[in-house]
């Protein structure tokens, strides 16, 4: 068995903001084709945890690695590209679902070819939806196509921000159940915040627990949530 | 009829201005009949109009005789103040001020000393500080126009801006489209100026031109070129601005500072 470096590693992570601290200490390993949920209460700083890894905010303690490699050896774009984020909200650009599909690859000069734009969509399960405009999807089939947008990048850790809250109950259902087929047919490795523990218990390896900025418990979905 | 009466042009402008006031001074009354205060606004108004245009025809006087340059540096101090001025308004971008001054450097500037050399503006100081003045002032409206947009789109596209971020997207392409909107909606009044010239405006110039003996066609001529004038270094102006400001609502880490509660992070 070779010994692989975890494809992210949090070293005592933290941001603060003037006095207010809204993560400190974080340690974790998250190895290769593993989900980690992370729970807690609302204002516990899940969110803000979620968007140091992407660099969205920048940590103001401790550090983090990608597959090895110094968050600040990266060019913050090509860490971005490397370490995809969907976020509750879809936020899709104006324009065609292909559109938005080709945004992240032209970031770095790349089109993406119809047959590739058909298998990304065909892994949300919307086939045939590429002349959509956006403005005529349903929430469900929107994040969808924000999901397929990260993807497009072929991210090696994938970040989702309570990807299913603003659904409403059938599109819940839909969407946890496809990206749960998505992260275990790509092997991806994945952190996905979420407030509700049941959803955490069906797609996570392992739950942390995360209170007033801190982690309070880490573990198997057995060992956190109770069987 | 006042002509008549009044020889020295400084008694003929006093009963002039005396005249126009009276008029001022009746509406105030009829106002005041319908029980709309004015009389402490407009006696003040009409006093601090006449005392700080008085005192800018006197500078002019001055400033006829003054050497040459002294022209382009009074126009760089306007410049300066302009830029401070539009800055006021956007006062959560860091360092709009030098946006704005590379800005109107840059349009109102270079439009200004390359439309002087050409002959096009006349290089006499009395023809140079009003010109020029209006060129500054124009571009300042379209900059202040340009940058207030600017930031009610970036802070109302927080979303929108984090997902191209979060893509791998630069900052500038990010903000771009808002930079885009902003430089559009900032040149409308330039071009709505040019549309309407003459039809339903008929500036000030052209009048004060046509006032003081110069042959009609060609002060209306040179209205259009004024006018032109303001479009180009607006526009100018504002293109450098849109693009210059992009840059700096984002931290060295490409991360965006600019958000609609307008805490900064870091
Ligand atoms: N830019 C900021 N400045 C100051 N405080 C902030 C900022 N962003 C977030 N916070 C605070 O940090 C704390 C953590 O916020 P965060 O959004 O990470 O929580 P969360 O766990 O994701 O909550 P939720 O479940 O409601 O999404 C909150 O108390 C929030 O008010
Ligand atoms: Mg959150």
């Amino acid at each position: 068995m070779t010994t692989e470096l975890p494809v992210l590693r949090t070293e005592r992570l933290g941001r603060s903001i003037g006095q207010s601290l809204l993560v400190s200490d974080v340690t974790i390993e998250v190895p290769r084709g593993e989900v980690l949920a992370v729970v807690g209460p609302s204002g516990a700083g899940k969110s803000s945890f979620l968007r140091m890894l992407n660099r969205l905010d920048e940590p103001t303690s401790g550090s983090f690695s990608i597959e090895g490699r110094d968050y600040k050896e990266f060019l913050p774009r090509e860490l971005r590209q490397s370490v995809g984020l969907v976020m509750q909200t879809p936020f899709l650009f104006p324009g065609t679902v292909e559109t938005n599909l080709q945004f992240g690859p032209a970031q770095r000069g790349r089109a993406l070819g119809p047959q590739e734009i058909n298998s990304l969509l065909e892994r949300v399960g919307l086939l045939g939806y590429e002349r959509r405009d956006v403005t005529t999807l349903s929430g469900g089939e929107a994040q969808r196509v924000s999901v397929a947008r990260a993807l497009a990048n072929d991210p090696v850790l994938l970040l989702l921000d309570e990807p299913t809250s603003a659904l409403n109950e059938e599109a819940k259902m839909g969407v946890e159940q496809l990206l749960l087929e998505i992260v275990h047919a790509s092997h991806l490795t994945c952190v996905v915040v979420t407030h509700d523990r049941a959803q955490a218990a069906r797609m996570a390896d392992r739950v942390m627990v995360m209170e007033a900025g801190r982690m309070r418990k880490i573990g198997t979905v057995a060992e956190v949530l109770g069987a | 009829m006042l002509k008549h009466w009044f020889a020295g042009h400084l008694a003929l402008g006093l009963a002039q201005a005396a005249l126009a006031a009276s008029v001022a001074l009746v509406v105030m009354f009829i106002a005041r009949r319908r029980s709309i205060h004015l009389e402490k606004d407009i006696s003040l108004a009409l006093i601090r109009g006449i005392v700080q245009i008085t005192a800018v025809g006197t500078v002019l006087v001055l400033l006829l005789r003054g050497p040459r340059w002294t022209g382009g540096l009074i126009l760089l101090a306007m410049i300066f103040t302009a830029a401070m001025i539009s800055a006021r308004r956007v006062r959560t971008i860091p360092h709009a001020w030098k946006v704005s001054l590379y800005g109107i450097l840059a349009g109102a500037g270079s439009v200004i000393a390359l439309m002087s050399l050409a002959g096009v503006i006349d290089s006499a100081i009395t023809a140079l500080v009003p010109v020029g003045s209006m060129l500054i002032a124009n571009a300042m409206n379209a900059n202040s126009l340009a940058l207030e947009r600017f930031r009610s789109d970036v802070q109302a596209h927080v979303g929108q801006i984090e997902a191209a971020l979060a893509l791998g997207a630069v900052s500038q392409v990010s903000v771009f489209p808002y930079a885009q909107a902003s430089f559009r909606a900032s040149i409308i009044p330039a071009i709505d100026n040019l549309r309407s010239l003459g039809i339903v405006w008929i500036p000030g110039l052209m009048a004060g031109m046509v006032l003081s003996g110069s042959p009609p066609v060609y002060a209306a001529v040179y209205q259009f070129v004024v006018i032109a004038m303001i479009f180009s270094s607006s526009s100018l102006t504002c293109l450098v601005s849109t693009s210059l400001v992009r840059q700096n609502v984002f931290s060295e880490a490409d991360q965006l500072l600019l958000r609609p509660s307008a805490h900064v992070a870091q």
